[in-house]
């Protein structure tokens, strides 16, 4: 038995995910390798080499796969696949982009979003947004699966890998990279916070978002959002924690004025501890939340910064 | 330039499911169906593109028994000029249902594919991206702009970071994300018009595929529960329990 793992990165940093989803393979058991496919990535696989439980890294550093391309990466991972049982990626943007693609190369199905490992075949995913938990059995020869991070823990990063580079370059020609515009924050990630402050409609306009910024800062949080501010165009939609944004599970989730639709709970209720601050007492929120509060977020706001 | 829709019958999003006492899975009898959201994002962009003159045919496919005649109608009546049904009453995985797509596309030989990104039932997030593979196209995913320019189609994608434009050599395929459009309402008119649209049913086991399924379902059981937590009355009370309680800050 053995197991490829698609490394999440930028080129220059692994992503912490990534730990997670090495977690995830070494439940399905077998020697993992982890492929870092980018291009300058030295980086990347100096600290892949690191993760434990990897007892190999690959290196596909080419201008092909500087962007991640879909198209070239699966040409890339289905080529490797021959040698494996397992092909594992996180389900992050990348993954969840090229992954379906390796599955239908290899004629055979995915099962996305994993949040545990029952045995090498079976696995547990939420559908119908989190509202009920599959148990799936694969009966594919070759498993194609895709890991929802906030699943598993992450292993630690003292281990000493193989690092080996591979000659590839496989480049379908169909796709082009035009340009990135990406966010510029000094905050943590969203989905790495280990405190997440998110605002909603009841934000009602895009400036009062800075009401969040001083408790964000003094905890060290990530600022996020429900889809109803995202729609409401008062931030960005990388912003966006819910069934179609981003899956948090922060030690600290702070929802304020967010009704709770099960769209937005989707994507937060497997955080440690939930705070709700809402001034409708009747909204759905507050059936998940730990700690909440009726108040006008305009007067809670301002006074909870002051007393942290 | 013809554009093909693939779309899919789910449960209506304002619904919560309910999971059936014996645990086979969801308990879907008597429940409001209605066209993905993203399905519905999908076909919005498809007409918009023949309403600016880009495309010339728009063409609606659904996979399902003949009650998703209900969605393709919905999507005749937002503008697609004509209807596919595959029949089957077979509940299929992405890569079968890529399959499928793949001889629709194989015979309509359309220039553009635009699909929803995910399905709100299974949450798979798979097929656009199978169908890509299976035909060789390149793919767009998770769009939040669309524009198609001579031979290729520039698509912006929204990414973990923020957004990423690509440019894709067409035929391609791109499937939508929330921001893409906002659907527009049916009018009566189109409604009643969208009856008399063509619409062919073709037989699922007609296209020779081995429609057999690759996974087993093993059980569905409901999420765990919440411990239904306590209103605090003051910022001060919240801040005390979160220090010594949930000791989540300090």
């Amino acid at each position: 038995m053995s197991i490829l793992v698609f490394a999440e990165h930028d080129n220059s940093q692994l992503k912490a995910d990534t730990l997670k989803t090495v977690a995830a393979a070494q439940a399905m058991g077998g020697e993992i390798h982890l492929l870092v496919a980018g291009h300058n990535c030295q980086a990347v696989a100096d600290a892949a080499s690191k993760v434990n439980g990897v007892a190999k890294v690959l290196v596909a550093d080419n201008a092909a796969y500087e962007h991640q391309l879909a198209e070239n990466v699966s040409l890339l991972v289905t080529e490797l696949a021959a040698d494996y049982d397992h092909i594992v990626a996180t389900a992050l943007t990348t993954g969840k982009n090229f992954m379906p693609r390796v599955a239908a190369l290899l004629d055979v199905a995915q099962i996305s979003d994993i949040i545990a490992v029952e045995s090498s075949d079976t696995f547990v995913r939420p559908i119908y947004a989190g509202n009920a938990i599959a148990t799936v059995q694969s009966l594919d020869s070759k498993k194609v699966i895709t890991v929802r991070p906030t699943g598993f823990d992450a292993v630690a990063t003292d281990g000493s890998a193989e690092v080996v580079a591979l000659d590839k370059a496989t480049d379908a020609g169909t796709s082009s990279h035009v340009n990135d515009e990406l966010s510029v924050s000094e905050r943590p990630d969203l989905g790495a916070a280990g405190v997440v402050i998110s605002g909603g409609r009841g934000m009602q306009n895009g400036d009062n978002f800075k009401l969040l910024d001083g408790i964000a800062d003094k905890l060290g949080a990530a600022i996020g959002a429900s889809r109803a501010a995202v729609d409401a165009g008062f931030v960005p939609n990388d912003m966006q924690v819910g069934q179609t944004g981003k899956i948090v599970a922060p030690d600290l989730y702070i929802a304020v004025g967010i009704s709770g639709a099960i769209q937005h709970l989707a994507g937060m209720k497997d955080s440690k501890v939930i705070v709700a601050i809402n001034k409708d007492a009747e909204a759905p929120i507050f059936q998940v939340a730990d700690y909440g509060l009726v108040a006008d977020l305009f007067d809670a706001l301002p006074e909870l910064e002051s007393k942290l | 330039m013809k554009v093909l829709v693939p779309i899919k019958r789910v449960i209506d999003y304002n619904v919560k499911v309910r999971v059936k006492a014996d645990n086979s899975n969801v308990d879907l009898a008597n429940v409001k169906m209605a066209i993905n959201p993203f399905c519905e994002i999908a076909v919005e962009e498809a007409v918009r593109l023949k309403e600016a003159g880009t495309a010339t045919e728009v063409i609606a496919v659904s996979i399902g028994d003949k009650s998703c005649q209900e969605q393709l109608r919905t999507a005749l009546a937002l503008g697609a000029d004509r209807a596919i049904q595959i029949d089957t009453d077979q509940n299929l995985d992405s890569i079968n249902v890529a399959k499928l797509l793949q001889k629709v596309v194989e015979e309509e030989q359309p220039q553009l594919v635009i699909l929803g990104k995910q399905a709100i039932d299974s949450d798979n997030n798979q097929t656009g991206q199978m169908l890509a593979a299976l035909t060789g196209m390149p793919q767009g995913t998770f769009a939040s702009a669309v524009s198609v320019d001579g031979d290729k189609v520039n698509v912006t994608r929204e990414v973990d970071g923020g957004l990423q434009t690509i440019a894709l050599n067409l035929p391609a395929i791109v499937t939508t994300d929330l921001r893409l459009n906002e659907p527009r309402y049916a009018s009566l008119p189109n409604i009643m018009k969208a009856k008399r649209k063509p619409l062919d049913v073709k037989a699922a086991a007609d296209f020779g595929i081995d429609l057999t399924s690759r996974t087993n379902l093993v059980k569905v059981t409901p999420p765990a529960e919440r411990q239904a937590g306590i209103i605090v009355e003051s910022i001060d009370e919240l801040v005390e329990k979160l220090k010594n309680e949930a000791k989540v800050i300090s």
